[in-house]
């Protein structure tokens, strides 16, 4: 049945052996990414939100295709930076949960500690990040490595940047991981900016993959506006880790269309700049691409949309009212044993 | 309980380690040159053959990711040992230790029973860059847990604590002391010491030295100098953990000699010492007869030349005089 609707899409000249009902969820995660930002930054306007907001518009396909590509019934595994909410959702990260993270609820993954995407889970198969760029890179390679120990066929998938590659974290883990041929997927996203700083001032190469042959790995590069593209590239290199043959570094060109958080109004951006990436919205793309290939009915993106608005609807009023995590919770988890440290004398008003 | 052998420091600690990775397959080790050529100071000798390379693993030089690596099998559930050749390059690895290891259990519920343990200390004419005591720049880190064995038996006992526990421990073996002090140790598998418990290490009524690590060994010297030329009985005590500390051993020596001396080899500045005293001034100020004085080295880099090395680290003549100084309160 599977393979009779494959063979179908391969006919109807749909790419990487994909079907349209894989087609039709890649757009879902897309929207709910974006939605989910855009409910966020009504939040944040409102002050619901505790901290800055991280925003990934312009990236969606990115980290949705990227994501897509791993095989999570195998056990694949990926650690995300701030700008891939897609990837998370496709690992099976439910938007309840972005909502507790960024409204700093006591029902958080988190229990209020972290903030925003800084979350993980290991049965769902990502790893919270922490903000020092770079660090998760040897990480995941410890992460690739115990699949390796262990005789599995799974596969890991870290992201960086232009600015996360700048880090002696980034080298170092990329070193180890290529010496030892692990079945690591390194996606470096360049988006342009970090921060402030253009890649012309983060690096002196012009392409990152070029990095790739100072390791003595694999390198790819593809749009990183093409979801499709990036499913491909990805998956490429996924099919290589799995087969042993080590690490691939693969470079999508996007643009980061927000500014580094919501604070952040982009004086430094050109303003054409901007608009030449807005005309080349990955969404929109996607949806031209699958409306004119005929791949998709416009009814059935028109349902992914209504699906996305009323299952945030329900994320939003849930999340809205749970309560703030309890002050005394602080003090228990720093280690294992013993389960809490004593409150500090001074705060229960007798000396312990 | 197997055969009773004299071990070396460094003998007990290497088979705490082997012992460990025999009693669980979950255990490998990570580390510069710890596999083929065994250790720079052979702490893993024959462990390649024993335990084959995908548990005896040599690395780049990079701390960073040998420490991230241990951390990342760690959360999947093995328990990795990681080397750094010297403990001078822990510092390469500081932020992924404070950052991502110490805080994966607080902020993501991730567990990262990692040990990273290595040769610290000074007296062997290393210079600035071999001979370092890092404790200080670790205390400060909730989420760690540091262990500083003086002993053979807790050389072994803590290494096999250390790998048995289920959060980050750092290992801190102090290289004068590997071929110097042996002890007739049993060969038993369970011999362990507890993580954050102190041991006496020579009792007394007169005054207290709390110190760890070396200095145990000097501070005994200075506690027998002072029996027997001024008649003080020095109690020593032996924290053997740092973090977390044993308040109740430094307490319980307060109350029985009101008299505290901190000897650490570490520099002065920020040390160990400072921490030690403010939990007695919080815990047990009242018992106290004298001020609480400290003996560490000298606020400098190490410097080389067996003279200048010699002046800046703490004597046992320095104990035993400021000890003098002490008692006449």
């Amino acid at each position: 049945m599977r393979a009779a609707a494959a063979r179908r899409d391969a006919v109807s000249g749909i790419p990487a052996g994909l079907t349209r009902e894989q087609l039709l969820e890649l757009y879902y995660f897309m929207r709910l990414t974006r939605s989910l930002e855009e409910r966020l930054t009504n939040l944040y306007r409102q002050g619901k939100v505790i901290g800055g907001l991280f925003r990934s518009l312009g990236q969606e396909a990115d980290s949705v295709g990227s994501a897509y590509a791993l095989d999570r019934a195998a056990g694949d595994f990926l650690s995300p930076l701030i700008r891939n909410l897609g990837s998370l959702l496709v690992m099976g990260a439910r938007p309840v949960d972005v909502l507790r993270q960024y409204m700093a609820k006591g029902t958080s993954p988190t229990r209020g500690r972290e903030l925003n995407v800084h979350f993980g889970d290991l049965e769902r198969g990502f790893l919270g990040q922490i903000s020092h760029l770079g660090d998760m890179v040897p990480v995941m390679a410890g992460i690739t490595l115990t699949f390796r120990l262990r005789g599995q066929r799974r596969v890991g998938l870290v992201y960086v940047g232009d600015g996360a590659m700048s880090t002696g974290a980034f080298h170092e883990g990329m070193n180890l991981a290529a010496v030892r041929r692990l079945p690591l997927v390194v996606v470096a996203e360049n988006n342009g900016y970090a921060y402030s700083t253009t890649l012309e001032r983060q690096t002196a190469v012009r392409r990152l993959v070029d990095k790739a042959k100072a390791y003595g790995v694999e390198g790819e590069r593809a749009d990183g506006n093409d979801v499709l593209a990036v499913y491909e590239v990805t998956r490429r290199a996924v099919e290589r880790a799995r087969a042993g043959d080590g690490v691939t570094l693969i470079e999508l060109l996007t643009y980061r269309r927000k500014g580094h958080a919501e604070h952040d109004n982009q004086h430094y951006v050109p303003k054409d700049e901007l608009a030449r990436w807005e005309r080349d919205d990955p969404l929109d793309r996607y949806v031209r691409r699958l409306t004119d290939s005929g791949w998709a009915e416009p009814q059935a993106l028109e349902a992914a949309d209504a699906r996305v608005a009323s299952e945030l609807d329900g994320a939003v009023a849930l999340v809205e009212q749970e309560p703030a995590p309890d002050p005394l919770s602080a003090l228990d988890g720093v280690v294992a044993d013993p389960p809490a440290q004593p409150r500090p004398w001074y705060r229960d008003g007798s000396r312990g | 309980m197997g055969p009773v052998a004299e071990l070396t420091y460094l003998e007990a600690l290497r088979q705490g380690l082997r012992e460990e990775m025999q009693r669980d397959e979950r255990v490998f080790i990570l580390g510069e040159d710890v596999g083929r050529y065994g250790g720079a100071f052979k702490v893993t000798e024959g462990f390649l053959d024993e335990f084959g390379e995908a548990r005896v693993i040599d690395t780049p030089i990079s701390e960073a990711a040998i420490v991230g690596a241990a951390a990342g099998a760690a959360h999947l559930g093995l328990r990795p040992v990681a080397e750094m050749q010297f403990i001078d390059f822990i510092s390469c690895a500081y932020d992924m230790l404070t950052n991502y290891v110490a805080t994966a259990r607080y902020r993501a519920g991730l567990a990262c029973p990692i040990v990273v343990r290595g040769p610290c200390g000074g007296y062997v004419r290393g210079g600035p860059f071999h001979s370092q005591n890092p404790e200080a720049a670790f205390l400060h880190t909730p989420g760690l847990k540091i262990v500083c064995p003086a002993t053979a038996r807790d050389a072994k006992g803590l290494i096999k604590a250390a790998i048995r526990d289920d959060d980050p421990v750092l290992y801190f073996e102090h290289k004068y002391l590997y071929r110097r002090i042996k002890e007739i140790l049993p060969e038993d598998g369970d011999l362990l010491t507890p993580i954050g418990r102190a041991r006496v290490a020579r009792e007394g009524t007169d005054l207290s030295i709390i110190t760890y690590s070396a200095m145990v060994w000097k501070s005994l010297e200075a506690a027998e100098t002072l029996a027997r030329e001024d008649g003080l009985g020095v109690e020593v005590i032996d924290l053997r953990t740092l973090l977390p500390m044993d308040d109740d051993a430094i307490v319980a020596t307060v109350k029985k000699t009101s008299k505290v001396m901190i000897v650490h080899e570490d520099t002065r500045t920020g040390g160990v010492a400072g921490e030690i005293a403010a939990r007695i001034n919080e815990l047990a100020f009242e018992w106290l007869d004298g001020p609480i004085l400290r003996v560490t080295a000298a606020d400098t880099p190490l410097p080389y030349a067996p003279a200048l090395e010699d002046y800046v680290l703490p004597q046992t003549a320095d104990i035993v005089s400021v000890a003098r100084r002490l008692a006449k309160y």
